[in-house]
């Protein structure tokens, strides 16, 4: 069987197990459409976070990212993990005891104000939306790049999908469904790191062979030699600054994201939050340390192939043909003596490379079977389907439980709510297919808006909803508000206006961590001028902080 | 009450020295000494700041959180406030 063959295989059959999951996971009540009924096992959770969390550019782009940043590509790598140490110690236990169905709910709940309630509404769904958008592209992207498929129809193919196992089992199926694939994600991207690592070094361990072997240095040394910049020293492409802020940021922002909170509302107990971060963490490092690995192996064999070889003996290699009909990889002989040189100087550089080709070309580079190439695309699909399912529930439950259900109609009875459920998140996910297709040129910057705004609102405001009895509305609405503004502010600026980083060159994606420095600040003073929160809203901080009970509290 | 009370403090000192573990290794190890760090090379391999900031960052996390984990549920059954 041709590649192309075992890939579309591979491919529809992911689909049709995704959608018989979707079928077996199908719901009854509301406690399981939003919240899985709070019966996911901990590692469960861990490996559904995970997919959750890992998006199809995770998948495909980032080990290519990094290998053109160098060092300074750690901002993602601890930026993207850090965050699930604050999430477990700080904040999944205590929203799992909690016990309700979305982040709004909470801030609602505990800042006792419809208006808190409905900024969180708003917050969570912006994030969320532009969040989702460029997964969604990512979908059809892996698609068009394994299959050949065109971007619209393979989007829409996804999302028909996707609102089958969302109507039919909301979080449930969702949950489920991610389970399943993280396992063909992560399957095919460690055969990949694997067989990269073998090549390269004799190590199959990708880990280890990164580790315990100098291709770090010898990679670093080679592109001083090309006249590109050091790969192991940092701050050759961000300032130290921007490093440690951009770090913050994202570490912060991934900690308040609400995707990725209320994965936590679905496991059993409160305890079992705090263990189910750690397995999420370690399934997500899984992938995040063998990224690096194959950013340093690919770039280096890359180079190594193609700098100062002659241009018709390296058209001969088979990878290199098909990525060059891609136009990923561009070849233009400028000083015409039939030899590829490659240089930091634009002017006498000759060779182009997309960064998605790091990851892309590696199955063709380790020479594997037709069928792992076929798991590959797979994997990247699974990676975008789950990140795009994860988003979208947020943003129906926020409209169909946080503003209908508690805002709008409690008394509904509850197979209203459920079919209410149903109908927005359908809705949703078809009307997002079209934002996927063509997405807005604006969308693409606002991703730094998802980490800005997340560290800057619901982090904050969820932690001293914890950790602080005495904050109240007056402090988290007003602290809530001085982090939006002054971060939307500075990114709309910065990213739009032609502002110059007028705070000390900070960039737009390090900016959330100011911006949460003020919430903090901001809803302190405000809340020690002003009368402290009622009693019962104290007896509610004094009963989330003991773990005691939440088994029992899975009545609404 | 004065146990619960007690229960949170030992929360707050444990959160409190698993937090100072997080940022020595991120932001003080894997990025403000990472320049000077980059002067050692371990077993041959990328020189030490660099493979912090890429690799051994990540497993501290993950440690750090089962660490976590295993404290508090000894700590949630000393004051028999288990769930």
């Amino acid at each position: 069987m041709s590649v192309e063959a075992w890939t579309w295989a591979i491919v529809i059959l992911s689909f049709a197990l995704y959608l018989g999951i979707g079928y077996w996971a199908r719901v009854r009540e509301t406690a399981g459409f939003y919240v899985a009924g709070r019966g996911v096992p901990p590692v469960a959770n861990g490996a559904a976070t995970a997919a959750d969390w890992m998006s199809g550019a995770s998948y495909i782009s980032m080990a290519g990212l990094i290998s053109f940043l160098g060092f300074d590509g750690a901002v993602y790598l601890m930026g993207w993990t850090g965050g699930y140490v604050l999430l477990a110690l700080l904040l999944a236990p205590y929203l799992r005891k909690y016990g309700k169905y979305t982040v709004p709910e909470f801030i609602g709940d505990r800042y006792y104000s419809n208006l808190a309630r409905v900024v969180a509404v708003i917050a969570a769904i912006f994030v969320s939306f532009v969040y989702a958008v460029p997964q969604i592209r990512g979908v059809g992207i892996v698609l068009s790049r394994y299959l050949g498929v065109d971007v619209a129809t393979g989007i829409w193919a996804a999302v028909l999908v996707t609102a089958f196992i969302a109507v039919l089992g909301g979080m449930k199926g969702i949950t489920w469904t991610q389970v399943v694939q993280y396992v063909v994600l992560i399957t095919a991207y460690l055969i990949m790191g694997i067989a990269l690592a073998n090549l390269l070094t004799g190590n199959p361990i990708p880990q280890l062979a990164f580790t315990f072997s100098d291709f770090a240095v010898r990679l670093s040394q080679l592109q001083v030699e090309l006249g590109y910049k050091e790969y192991v020293a940092p701050f050759q492409n961000l300032s130290a600054l921007n490093v440690f802020l951009i770090t913050l940021t994202l570490m912060v922002g991934t900690a308040g994201l609400p995707h990725v909170i209320i994965r936590f509302y679905t496991v059993p107990k409160a305890s079992d939050a705090r263990w189910s971060a750690g397995w999420a963490l370690l399934f997500i490092g899984l992938l995040y340390t063998t990224a690096p690995a194959v950013a340093v192996f690919s770039k280096y064999n890359l180079l190594n192939t193609l700098v100062n070889k002659p241009l018709e003996e390296v058209r001969q290699i088979d990878w290199v043909q098909k990525w060059e009909q891609t136009g990923l990889l561009k070849f233009q002989d400028k000083n015409g003596d039939g030899i590829l040189q490659m240089s930091g100087n634009p002017e006498v550089n000759e060779v182009t490379i997309d960064q998605d080709i790091i990851v892309l070309s590696t199955p063709e580079v380790a020479k594997l079977a037709p069928f792992i190439v076929g798991l590959v695309a797979a994997g990247g699909l699974a990676a975008a389907l789950s990140t795009a399912a994860g988003l979208l529930i947020v943003i129906a439950s926020a409209i169909s439980h946080d503003l209908y259900t508690r805002l709008i109609n409690p008394g509904a009875s509850e197979a209203t709510k459920l079919l209410i459920a149903r109908v927005v998140i359908f809705l949703v996910v078809v009307l997002a297919a079209p934002f996927g297709i063509n997405p807005p040129a604006f969308i693409a910057q606002l991703v730094a808006f998802a980490f800005g705004l997340a560290a800057s609102t619901f982090f904050p405001s969820i932690l001293l909803g914890i950790f602080d009895r005495r904050m109240n509305m007056q402090g988290a609405v007003a602290g809530m508000l001085v982090g939006l503004v002054f971060t939307a502010t500075y990114i709309i600026g910065t990213k739009y206006l032609g502002w110059p980083n007028f705070i000390f060159g900070i960039t737009a994606e390090g900016i959330g961590a100011i911006g949460m420095l003020l919430n903090f600040l901001v809803a302190y003073l405000v809340s020690r001028a002003t009368p402290p929160p009622p009693a019962e809203v104290q007896k509610l901080v004094d009963e989330i902080r003991v773990p005691k009970g939440s088994g029992a509290a899975l009545e609404h | 009450m004065e146990r619960l009370e007690e229960y949170w403090q030992k929360n707050l000192s444990l959160i409190r020295n698993l937090l100072v573990v997080w940022a020595v290794v991120a932001y003080l190890l894997g990025i403000i000494l990472a320049p000077a760090l980059n002067g050692i090379r371990l077993f041959g391999g990328p020189p030490l700041g660099f493979w912090i900031a890429q690799q051994g960052s990540i497993w501290v996390f993950i440690v750090l959180i089962f660490i976590y984990a295993a404290r508090m549920q000894a700590l949630d059954r000393e004051y028999g406030v288990e769930d």
